[in-house]
């Protein structure tokens, strides 16, 4: 008898266990399904193409301070980091290559994705689950225009097109803030570090995979931003309970992505 | 109730609906005619507004129909369903205005949507609909600067914007100082009979509604209780609609939760305590 309550914890703990993983598949199915209406309602988003390019205002130039502001910061530090451990081996000459291939390859993609995923795409959750909650979705599905034509798939191309720019932009202001603090501050030559990265940095290798990256990336964080807004509880807790979701779970896909991705890419490098 | 004017506009036949297993109206009849305005009145959660998600095709019957123009609404494909909703208009309880857009372009989006007209011509249709409800001089204004009362008409002028056959409105009056009250139910009543359109109000604000509309369904846990004319029901000694349309507290809809006895609430847990 005194084994019950254990064995009925245990039980109630499996249980709670395999509904969460049910949960958690039929969610993923909702958000794939979403996903294909989502395609096959773009027509006006690309048709209609000023909707999207109101939604690229706000995801992706809204954002530009941010990332640019960012993108400095970590080229700075690249810099500094890779001048230490460069000089070490007698080729701080190299600093040009080091702070360009890790931007291009890795963390202009990641980091730009990642800061948008905060910036842009918990916005694009938030608007969209207090649209629902206020409802405006309602009213625009009882005017007899569909909301996923109308208000998600805009959102979605948005971000979709706005990432791939944005991790450029990223990777640039990095590079520039690496040139900085090597050559400005540190006194790294100048020649040696344009040339070298000029000479190491492959288009289709290097800068074209990032691109594929990011643009992988923005449809990821897109996705899950639109669908945790439209599916999301109508009151306050549920739009804000949403909005963590969008950033806590497009943060995980991305760094999972990523590694999906560089393992793909890179694999016979 | 039986239409004057020829078939009904809405017609719902044994009408039943259920969350899960909660049901939420069962058996329900009602016929709205052309041109008139009916209200569907009842407590909080008593299945009113479920009632315009299902005429509007928001959601679809555990069994039974409803019937808008001769079609029935859930047997409809997604192309058929919003070729109706395009002849519906519908005015939700805070207005539901989408609020990144001016109150002009709010009520030009429906014209913009739906239509080919120019922008010149939607200007004057929206300038005439602000002026239908009084609101003309506040077309450049964002819904957040609106009071309470100038959302509900604007969103009235919205709903009303392609001139439909019928028009929903839930709780139009709630949250309402008396004076916008007045003049939401004034403008209910003059749109309708200047549209020739057939309107549906879900509320439960008896005073104003039976100063405006036609007839009168009463809805309690998911039944009608009670119909009739405004004056059939002013006359009702029925306990419901008595309760109701006097305001009274308690009566066959109880003030109390249904729950133990005070006495024994307290006795059971003073036994818990001391044993």
């Amino acid at each position: 008898m005194a084994e019950m309550p254990n064995n009925s914890r245990l039980v109630r703990l499996i249980s709670g266990l395999g509904n969460r993983v049910v949960n958690g598949i039929w969610r993923l199915g909702f958000a794939s399904r979403f996903f294909l209406m989502i395609l096959v309602y773009s027509g006006t988003a690309l048709r209609r193409f000023h909707l999207t390019i109101r939604e690229i205002y706000f995801a992706g130039v809204l954002s530009l301070i941010i990332i640019l502001v960012s993108g400095l910061f970590v080229g700075m530090v690249l810099g500094l980091q890779g001048y230490d451990t460069l000089q070490r081996y007698g080729s701080s000459e190299a600093l040009g290559i080091l702070v360009a291939l890790s931007l291009v390859r890795e963390l202009g993609p990641v980091v730009a994705a990642l800061l948008f995923a905060s910036r842009a795409g918990s916005a694009i959750t938030a608007e969209i689950g207090l649209m629902k909650a206020t409802e405006q979705l309602s009213a625009m599905e009882m005017m007899a225009v569909n909301p996923i034509a109308r208000v998600v798939a805009p959102r979605f191309w948005a971000g979709v097109i706005s990432m791939p720019v944005l991790a450029a932009l990223f990777s640039a202001m990095g590079i520039f803030g690496g040139y900085l603090v090597g050559v400005k501050l540190i006194g790294v030559d100048e020649g040696s570090f344009w040339s070298q990265m000029q000479a190491s940095v492959d288009f289709r290798e290097d800068i074209m995979n990032g691109v594929i990256k990011s643009f992988v990336f923005g449809i990821i964080i897109s996705w899950i931003a639109v669908f945790e807004g439209y599916d999301s509880d109508p009151t306050a807790e549920g739009v804000s309970g949403a909005t963590t979701r969008t950033v806590v779970t497009s943060s995980l896909a991305v760094l999972a992505a990523d590694f999906i991705l560089t393992a793909l890419m890179f694999r016979g490098a | 109730m039986s239409s004057e004017s020829g078939e009904s506009l809405v017609k719902i036949s044994d009408l039943s609906f259920a969350y899960d297993s909660r049901t939420i109206l069962s058996g329900i009849n009602m016929e709205i005619p052309r041109g008139k305005v009916v209200a569907i009145m009842g407590a909080s959660g008593c299945g009113k507004t479920t009632t315009l998600r299902l005429i509007g095709g928001q959601l679809k019957p555990s069994s039974g129909e409803v019937r808008v123009g001769g079609q029935v609404v859930h047997e409809l494909d997604s192309d058929g369903l919003y070729q109706l909703r395009r002849r519906m208009g519908m005015l939700f309880q805070f207005g539901a205005l989408f609020t990144d857009m001016s109150v002009f372009d709010n009520v030009a989006f429906q014209m913009r949507e739906h239509t080919d007209l120019s922008e010149q011509l939607i200007h004057d249709l929206v300038l005439m609909k602000l002026h239908a409800v009084g609101l003309l001089g506040a077309r450049h204004l964002m819904p957040s600067e609106l009071s309470g009362g100038m959302a509900r008409r604007v969103a009235l002028a919205r709903a009303t914007a392609l001139d439909p056959m019928l028009i929903m409105y839930d709780e139009p009056f709630a949250g309402l100082d008396p004076i916008s009250l007045s003049v939401i139910g004034e403008l209910i009543r003059r749109l309708n009979d200047a549209l020739g359109a057939s309107s549906i109000i879900v509320t439960h604000d008896v005073q104003e509604s039976l100063k405006i509309v036609d007839y009168v369904y009463f809805v309690s846990e998911g039944r009608i209780v009670a119909e009739g004319t405004v004056e059939e029901i002013k006359a009702s000694k029925a306990p419901y609609v008595h309760q109701f349309v006097w305001g009274e507290a308690d009566g066959p809809v109880p003030f109390h939760y249904p729950a133990q006895p005070y006495r024994e609430e307290i006795m059971t847990q003073q036994a818990k305590v001391y044993g």
